[in-house]
């Protein structure tokens, strides 16, 4: 490669005072004082989350407050880093709003240690149960303290509208479906 | 070896490929050897074939001839013979070979056939996959994306029936997902001989029950699980417990009696989650028994040994080794060893060097039950012919100790090591025990774990690799499926360190302990434990002709009568 020799012009006088990059660097502060901000004052204000954001995943219920999920494992098996454990579990038959579901979670845990944010799991899920909301800040003073379980994730991920009622349409079909 | 008769084979054209199969082999099973699959439900290889699922469907023909001469007729387009197609698909379960049949199993005709199999058979399925146990193994998952439509036509509701019938303690029933292929009313009746299942109502209304009064309650009804092509009956036990993708599939054996029966241990992360049978058409065909599957249940239980001891203290292996060697020592000659016919081959060679270097005498427990003349034979120990074959015995054990005990109380045996035999269940009176200083190797806490002065807490059969010799002189190996419990050592590492307490040099590994029985066993010639086949090896059965033996009669196994064998010979 060619090498090619710059020479370095000595500094007038007036730069080597430096007073005139110093005044012209507040000049640019003055000017910003009086533009809009670009900034934010975080904590104390939060910016907006667009919609789409992949936040921290968490687990919804229907409008009826019924747990969507339906411990399929599908997440589980999907997720990337291996984040997501989850322990299945039968409604028994005597939960009459929901035992023809059969199967919830008996546990649902998520490492947010291990969590990626990719949404593979949400878009795996058959039943629309888990989403990545807009929650982003997260953090805790030990592991344990960063592992989601079922009921913190119930609490972040709250109702989302359910298009399809899946189980209630199956139990409707159930009461005057076609039985004999 | 003498060579099995060639059978009658039969050339038959799949899908444009000739081959040579034998007589009597139906389409389905003449496609799998050219491996072309042929989508089926009802069809089941160790069943009768009813063709009631229509799945199968192919289309066929037959080479061309003149009617009223016999001469082929020609195709002068191709210069072959010309083949007469069935307008109609046939089904391939119900259609055996005949000379020149001519198969197509991708045709339109055939793909549209399966099409709107697929969509009957889906109309009144619930598309519950996300909850239903059968996900992943499904063969109606599997055929609605191989063979099905993609998109449903349907749009009336479907049927409703009961989601959670009790057909027996063991098996519960999802009616909504039966597809009424009628394989575990055939396995009930043919294979479990206990006629209990069949189907009620008609056309939609079809559904699985069991005969007023009765219930799916045989020692096999497992089995219908295994065999139902959907998520229709599924077992109590393992329902709801864990999705088949994750469980990591381990071939191993049945040890609850010498029948020997081939499983898959299915386990996730060092948990076993359920055991199923592996086909091997010469000990278990496709079928093993419900007992069978609950073996690994203790192997957490809380009387599980974790700690090695000595004189109930808890002690190191090699520390127990050093107090074992000091007994040897104290009381050489009046050493008695207790073998184990639940040992492993390899672990009964080792046995048999630790009883040869103490110069102790070797005894191993009998264990009878009945029979059931399926696949649990009336001797309840998996391996006694392994101890044969290794020369630990020579002749067969009794259910007690008689001699023993006599031995014991003459004061003739000090010490008795026992590989997982508890000795009280033997005859051994709580008195003789308390006379010996037993030295025990054992997975579970029994009464001869209690008084034993060194407690070694060996391996179960899903923890360890190793071999067994079941009725038939079959030769078969299991693999470990889970890691041992902290604390327990693998039987072999321990026997290998107790016969260095008793001053012989044994190898503990697989590798080299074949090498060794390969040149010590007569009969074990270039067997090792690597190249051993999934499905056994028949070892040489002569040299033990004699022996009466106690089983009866059981799925691929008769008795030889041994009296006449002597007799004759």
């Amino acid at each position: 490669m060619a090498v090619i020799p710059l020479e370095r012009k000595p500094l007038t006088f007036a730069e080597r005072t430096y007073l005139p990059q110093i005044a012209s660097g507040l000049w640019t502060t003055f000017k910003r004082i009086f533009q809009p901000q670009v900034t934010l004052s975080y904590p104390e204000q939060r910016p907006a989350i667009p919609p789409g954001y992949r936040g921290v995943p968490t687990l919804v219920r229907d409008p009826n407050g019924r747990e969507k999920c339906v411990s399929c494992q599908l997440c589980e098996f999907v997720c990337p880093p291996k984040a997501i454990r989850i322990t299945p579990g039968e409604i028994p038959a005597d939960q009459a709003d929901r035992a023809h579901v059969e199967k919830a979670p008996q546990a649902f845990d998520i490492d947010m240690l291990r969590c990626i944010y990719c949404g593979l799991c949400q878009e795996v899920c058959p039943e629309e149960a888990i989403f990545l909301q807009n929650q982003y800040s997260l953090s805790g003073y030990t592991r344990e303290e960063m592992v989601n379980h079922k009921d913190k994730l119930y609490e972040l991920g709250g109702t989302i509208p359910d298009q399809h009622y899946k189980w209630d349409q199956k139990k409707t079909a159930a009461e005057h479906g076609n039985t004999h | 070896m003498i060579a099995p008769p060639k059978p009658d084979l039969v050339t038959v054209n799949i899908d444009g490929r000739e081959i040579a199969v034998p007589k009597g082999t139906n389409v389905i099973e003449a496609a799998r050897l050219v491996n072309v699959d042929v989508p089926h439900y009802c069809y089941h290889p160790k069943l009768t074939i009813v063709g009631n699922c229509r799945m199968c469907l192919i289309e066929m023909g037959m080479p061309a001839v003149d009617p009223a001469t016999k001469a082929p007729i020609m195709d002068p387009a191709t210069g072959k013979q010309k083949i007469n197609w069935i307008p109609r698909p046939q089904i391939g379960c119900g259609t055996n070979v005949s000379p020149g049949l001519h198969v197509k199993t991708t045709s339109p005709m055939v793909k549209d056939a399966r099409e709107g199999v697929m969509e009957f058979l889906l109309i009144n399925h619930p598309l519950d996959c996300p909850i239903c146990d059968q996900a992943g193994e499904c063969k109606l998952q599997e055929q609605s994306t191989g063979y099905g439509r993609g998109y449903s036509r349907f749009v009336e509701q479907k049927n409703v029936k009961p989601k959670r019938t009790q057909l027996g303690p063991r098996v519960t029933l999802d009616d909504e997902r039966c597809i009424l292929c009628s394989r575990c009313i055939r396995f009930s009746k043919e294979i479990a001989k206990d006629d209990v299942l069949g189907f009620i109502d008609r056309g939609s209304y079809s559904t699985l029950t069991c005969f007023p009064g009765k219930q799916l309650t045989n020692n096999y009804s497992l089995n219908t699980v295994d065999i139902c092509p959907v998520g229709a009956l599924t077992s109590t036990d393992f329902r709801f417990k864990m999705r088949v993708w994750f469980l990591k599939q381990t071939n191993s054996l049945d040890t609850e009696s010498s029948v020997g029966a081939n499983t898959v241990v299915w386990s996730r992360e060092g948990q076993i989650y359920r055991i199923t049978p592996r086909r091997n058409d010469e000990v278990n065909d496709t079928w093993m028994a419900d007992s069978g599957r609950e073996l690994f249940k203790t192997l957490r239980a809380a009387d599980r040994l974790t700690a090695v001891k000595v004189n109930g203290a808890d002690s190191g292996l090699d520390l127990a080794a050093n107090a074992a060697a000091d007994l040897f020592k104290a009381y050489a000659g009046a050493i008695a060893v207790v073998g184990s016919a639940r040992s492993t081959v390899e672990e009964q060679f080792l046995t048999k060097k630790l009883a040869v270097a103490l110069n102790a005498p070797t005894q191993l427990v009998s264990r009878v039950g009945p029979g059931d003349t399926l696949l649990i034979s009336a001797d309840r120990n998996p391996n006694v012919r392994g101890a044969l074959v290794t020369g630990l015995i020579a002749a067969l054990p009794a259910q007690t100790l008689p001699a023993l005990a006599a031995s014991v109380d003459a004061g003739k045996t000090r010490v008795i090591v026992s590989v997982g035999e508890d000795l009280a269940a033997a005859g051994l009176t709580a008195a003789q025990l308390a006379k010996v200083a037993v030295v025990y190797l054992g997975t579970h806490a029994n009464a001869t774990s209690a008084v034993a002065k060194v407690v070694l807490p060996t391996l179960a059969v899903f923890e360890k690799n190793g071999t067994l010799v079941n009725q038939q002189f079959r030769l078969q190996k299991f693999a470990k499926a889970v890691p041992a419990p902290a604390g327990a050592t693998d039987d072999l590492i321990v026997l290998a360190k107790l016969a260095a307490a008793a001053g012989a040099s044994v190898p503990s590994d697989l590798g080299s302990l074949w090498k060794l029985l390969a040149a010590e066993v007569p009969g074990l010639g270039p067997i090792t434990y690597a190249n051993l086949p999934e499905t056994g090896l028949l070892l040489d059965a002569t040299p033990f002709a004699a022996l009466p033996f106690v089983e009866g009669e059981t799925l691929h196994y008769k008795p030889v009568a041994p009296a006449v064998a002597v007799a004759t010979a």
